[in-house]
């Protein structure tokens, strides 16, 4: 589908903003908006450009930068900071080689730190693009990324 | 009503009144730095804290509390000055740490209030830093390290002036104010209105032209009107060693706190070292210095002798939309009783000429009917043949404000104009058939049964035949004709008359026509038809281009009638103003503009004295005024620059500007108000109602009183519709003629009860096409106007450096499809050729613009587009038809003039 089928798929009501931004983003490669994009849904909703990337970079699930093509969230918030969270945030920027917010040089991955995912029963806990993984140590969080890795063409 | 208590004091207020509102509606100060007058609360800043008796918390922010009956609150306790000081500090937390030795603390209102609240030091704490500055914009920077986020700009931008430039970016500690993805103010849909900059409370965003870093040191503020068009919006211009450096907008009637960018930053010309400062006579073919007793002899030895030679009739003159009412009436008495003659006319002739015959003919007056503080109780607005948010911006924007709060809005122009974008209906046209889109907009109305039948049959006459003329005129047809869809036009038929306050509001897209007169006559049977005249929110509304072109009619600087649209032919309007003058004006109307430079060619016409007009770029076909210039024996220019025009005159006199006088304009909407002087005129040059009485001095008509003042109360003695003014009662907003009397309020919307004529006279009129088709060689149509950034022939913007920067040169606006005819591409070189010249400009190529149809603005000297315009006039108004005539487009040769 083109953005512009993409960003027609729904009504084009303002309250469907969040939507339709979710669902471009989702489709890009790179995990981002770029600016044609942005423009494109400011147009279809009527509401200025200026405010669709304002909305666009408040809330962070969204990115307006290209990112990897996964997107790695680990948890930051106190449950999971008790259960060894911040080894976890550790070991993941040495083995993935970048620092929170970067992407790595094969564009596989970025790295970025998130409030409470909701799981905290699974602490410490991580999300790769839409999917949760408890119970982290060294070990598994290597595994995780690993296989993420030989899943790739 | 609520009754509350305030500080101690008992107030009431009616129900949803906030307690910041009832405070300042009661004299007692609350600070803030986020709220907009106007606009509703926004609780973003908590500078407004005050204390609430009772309430959980103790405190709450004044701009969105609203009150309640028998709330006690307190603004001047020591808890809700602590309370502010806390807030203060925590902003202030984030500032950069000079803040308080920063140049600009002067005009910053958080260093005021931080001041008030005896806070000396940055507290220390999470410095925003590390924020590009953009520096993008000519007139003003943007520099987020000094910004608090306290979203006047984003709300100022999006919801006053509606361009929606800003937004928050990005969250937390990095956020900021940007276009958004980087992007420079430049880059972006800014307008450089500069309403921003005027909202920010601090640095963040501050104006170049140096009235914000020097704003301690303004020594005085004077309250004016702008010089720049017909909105005739109110600003104060900042005063600092007796050179204007800034300007502010105040609250007029026709602004609102707005201005736009030329009202707000182009000021630059006021005292460019190019004015004029001495007066220049011709000596051995070149122009030299003069006294200004030697130049005014010569004006009045070389005047004496062409009366002499030719009669009275032998001199002409061209009065001024620029400058005042008192000039315009002293210019046009210096003609009719200093010298005899009514062959005065100004450059309206080339605007409105045909508003002025339509109008008159089924109204009975050609000016505005409403006001433009109106259009905020529209429920439906049809803008047409007006590019309003450039030619008019104030009121532009103010239209796309109601468009944004539910007024339902149809555009009619050939170019995809800004204001298309906010339309519910958009009829992009074919230049030249407006007259059939309106005769079938009516059709529309009729078929439906939409008339409004009481209106028509208490206030109008000629309906019967107007209406049986206007059904042969379907939609469908006029779709043909115009090229739109025909659906379209019931759309539009159908939302102007069902709605139940519409109004109109068209320019030159309507008036530059050989048609003109009959496209004004036939909006105006469409408002008769819909009863939409003579009640708030309604009218019909010519929007005046220049800032006092309804002012320059109004005083009689037209060959036709006496101050106050008296005609010369009446008997009784001569005596009376033979009353005044003592010297009875002649009977028979004068030349036109357009008949005076046909009669100078042919040398019936040995003396001509222009006043700040520059008639060699903005008349329709220039080689044939040059001709005409140079034919006669004797030319005046009284300008402030040394214009085109001025340049081939025998004797120039050098004048003052809006900045340097004082006096009167009559904005669109017949408000007439108070222009001051701010500082001198430069050198030599004196202001041009001192010059103009000199020389009726030396005609031996001396005016009774030379001062505004004393001019203006003989021009009311005059001008029935100024009986009832003077310069003192028009001190504040001013007032809208008529103003029959002293006691009289003034009149913001005509019509109400009873036509100025009597009854409103329906005019059936039916289409026909332009003086020139387009053919095999000229294929295209040529359509002519004006862009934001340029006023007139640039005599005074082409000296504000920033203008040039956004719009300096000469540009063709054309569809990609004309484009790839052509073969130039965007930015290259495009040939224009007419039946009359040709010129060379920079292509500039648009999706906006119908495919058959070119586009050129005519402020650029080096590419004049009236090189190219016909003179082909409307049989009845005279006015030159410059929207319309054929062209070809072909890549050019040379580069662009740059
Ligand atoms: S100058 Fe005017 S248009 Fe430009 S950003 Fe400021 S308010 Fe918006
Ligand atoms: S730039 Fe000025 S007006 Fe805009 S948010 Fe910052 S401080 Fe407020
Ligand atoms: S809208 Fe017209 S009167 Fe108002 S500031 Fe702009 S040019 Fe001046
Ligand atoms: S705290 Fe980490 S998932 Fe809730
Ligand atoms: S003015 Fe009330 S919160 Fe800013």
């Amino acid at each position: 589908m083109t953005t512009r089928q993409i960003v027609r798929s729904l009504e084009p009501t303002q309250d469907n903003l969040l939507a339709i931004l979710h669902r471009v983003q989702n489709d890009s490669t790179r995990n981002f908006l770029d600016e044609p994009e942005i423009r494109e849904v400011a147009d279809y909703l009527e509401l200025p450009y200026s405010f669709v990337y304002g909305v666009a970079t408040f809330y962070s699930m969204f990115s307006v930068q290209p990112r990897g093509r996964h997107v790695v969230r680990v948890c930051a918030s106190p449950p999971c900071h008790l259960m060894g969270g911040r080894t976890i945030r550790d070991e993941l920027r040495e083995y993935l080689g970048v620092e929170f917010g970067d992407t790595t040089e094969d564009g596989l991955f970025t790295l970025e730190m998130s409030s409470c995912l909701g799981t905290c029963g699974i602490a410490p806990a991580m999300m790769i693009d839409g999917e949760i993984y408890g119970n982290l140590d060294g070990v598994r969080l290597r595994e995780i990324i690993d296989r993420k890795r030989r899943e790739e063409p | 009503m609520i009754t509350f208590t305030l500080n101690g004091r008992p107030l009431s207020v009616t129900e949803g009144t906030t307690v910041l509102e009832a405070a300042r509606g009661a004299g007692v100060e609350i600070p803030t730095l986020c709220h907009i007058e106007g606009l509703e609360g926004y609780g973003g800043c908590r500078v407004c804290m005050v204390e609430v008796e009772g309430s959980r918390t103790g405190c709450a922010p004044a701009c969105t509390l609203e009150t309640a009956p028998g709330m006690v609150v307190r603004t001047d306790s020591e808890a809700a000055f602590e309370l502010r000081k806390a807030v203060l500090e925590m902003i202030l937390a984030e500032h950069p740490a000079d803040c308080f030795n920063c140049k600009h603390s002067g005009a910053c209102r958080l260093h005021e209030l931080a001041a008030r609240h005896g806070l000396t030091k940055v507290p220390s704490g999470i410095e925003r830093s590390g924020f590009p500055v953009d520096d993008s914009n000519p007139f003003f920077t943007l520099d987020p390290n000094r910004c608090i986020l306290c979203g006047k700009c984003v709300r100022t931008c999006a919801e006053i002036q509606c361009s929606d430039v800003y937004t928050f970016a990005d969250r937390g500690c990095r956020s900021s104010v940007a276009p958004g993805f980087g992007d420079l103010l430049a880059d972006s849909r800014c307008v450089s209105c500069g309403s921003c900059v005027a909202a920010c409370p601090t640095g963040a965003l501050r104006p170049k032209d140096g009235s914000w870093s020097g704003a301690m040191y303004v020594d005085r503020r004077v309250r004016t009107v702008c010089s720049y068009c017909g909105v005739g919006c109110q600003l104060d211009l900042l005063v600092s060693g007796g050179r204007v450096v800034g300007a502010l907008p105040a609250d007029g009637p026709s602004n609102r706190g707005r201005l736009c960018v030329k009202g707000r930053f182009a000021h630059a010309f006021i005292g460019h070292p190019d004015r004029l400062t001495v007066p220049l006579v011709r000596r051995d073919g070149a122009l030299v210095e003069a006294t200004w007793d030697e130049a005014l002899e010569r004006v009045v030895r070389s005047l004496r002798s062409t009366v002499d030679r030719l009669g009275p009739d032998g001199a002409a003159g061209l009065a001024s939309a620029r400058c005042t009412n008192e000039e315009n009436y002293l210019f046009q008495k210096l003609f009719r009783a200093g010298i005899g003659t009514n062959n005065v006319d100004h450059c309206a002739r080339l605007c409105h000429a045909s508003t002025v015959t339509g109008l008159a003919a089924t109204l009975g007056s050609g000016a505005m009917t409403n006001s433009i503080d109106e259009i905020d109780l529209q429920d439906a607005i049809l803008v047409t043949g007006s590019n309003t948010t450039e030619t008019h911006p104030v009121i532009g924007t103010r239209i796309k404000r109601a468009a944004r709060r539910g007024a339902r809005l149809i555009v009619a122009d050939p170019r995809r104009i800004d204001l298309a974008e906010e339309a519910e209906v958009y009829l992009p046209l074919k230049p030249g058939t407006n007259v059939a889109l309106y005769n079938a907009l009516a059709c529309a109305i009729l078929e439906e049964g939409l008339a409004d039948r009481e209106f028509i049959a208490e206030r109008t006459e000629g309906y019967e035949e107007w209406a049986a003329a206007v059904r042969s005129c379907t939609p469908e047809k006029a779709a043909e004709v115009c090229g739109v869809d025909a659906r379209d036009i019931r759309r539009a038929a159908r939302i102007y008359a069902g709605a139940r306050a519409a109004g109109i509001y068209y320019a030159m897209g309507v008036t530059q026509h050989t048609s003109g007169t009959a496209g004004v006559m036939s909006l105006s049977n469409l408002a008769l038809a819909c009863g939409k005249l003579g009640k708030p929110g309604c009218g019909i509304n010519p929007l005046r281009g220049q800032n006092n072109v309804q002012g320059a009619c109004d005083v009689g600087a037209l060959p036709d009638v006496l101050p106050g649209y008296r005609k010369v032919s009446d008997p009784a309007a001569r005596a009376a103003a033979a009353a005044v003058w003592g010297r009875e004006p002649p009977s028979e109307p004068g030349l036109t503009v357009t008949e005076i430079v046909s009669a100078a060619e042919s040398g019936r016409i040995g003396f001509l004295y222009i006043m700040g007009e520059n008639p060699l770029v903005s008349d329709p076909d220039i080689g044939h005024v040059r001709e005409a210039l140079s034919a006669v024996d004797f030319l005046v220019v009284q300008d402030i620059f040394l214009t085109e025009t001025a340049a081939l005159a025998d004797v120039v006199l050098p004048a003052a500007c809006f900045a340097e006088k004082d006096g009167t304009f009559t904005n669109t909407e017949r408000r007439v108000q108070r222009v001051r002087r701010a500082v001198p005129p430069p050198g030599r040059a004196r202001e041009d109602l001192d010059i103009l009485a000199d020389l009726l001095e030396r005609l031996g008509l001396p005016p009774a009183d030379r001062s505004g003042a004393g001019v203006f109360a003989e021009l009311a003695r005059t001008a029935p519709q100024y009986a009832g003014m003077s310069w003192d009662r028009l001190e504040g907003g001013g007032l809208q003629w008529p103003c029959p009397s002293p006691d009289h309020p003034g009149t913001p919307i005509l019509h109400a009860g009873r036509f100025t004529r009597g009854l409103g006279r329906f005019v059936p009129l039916a289409w026909s096409p332009p003086a020139e088709e387009t053919d095999e060689e000229y294929p295209l149509v040529l359509t002519t106007g004006r862009n934001l950034y340029q006023y007139h022939t640039r005599t005074m913007t082409g000296r504000e450096e920033g203008l040039s920067i956004l719009a300096g040169e000469a540009y063709a606006e054309l569809h990609p499809q004309a484009a790839d005819r052509a073969g130039v591409r965007h930015g290259e070189t495009l040939r224009l050729s007419t039946r009359r010249g040709s010129i060379e400009l920079a292509a500039r190529v648009s999706e906006g613009i119908r495919p058959d149809t070119v586009f050129v603005p005519f402020h650029y000297a080096q590419a004049a587009a009236n090189i190219l315009t016909g003179t082909a006039l409307d049989p009845l108004a005279k006015i030159p038809e410059l929207k319309v005539c054929s062209v070809r487009a072909e890549r050019g040769n040379g580069r662009a003039p740059s």
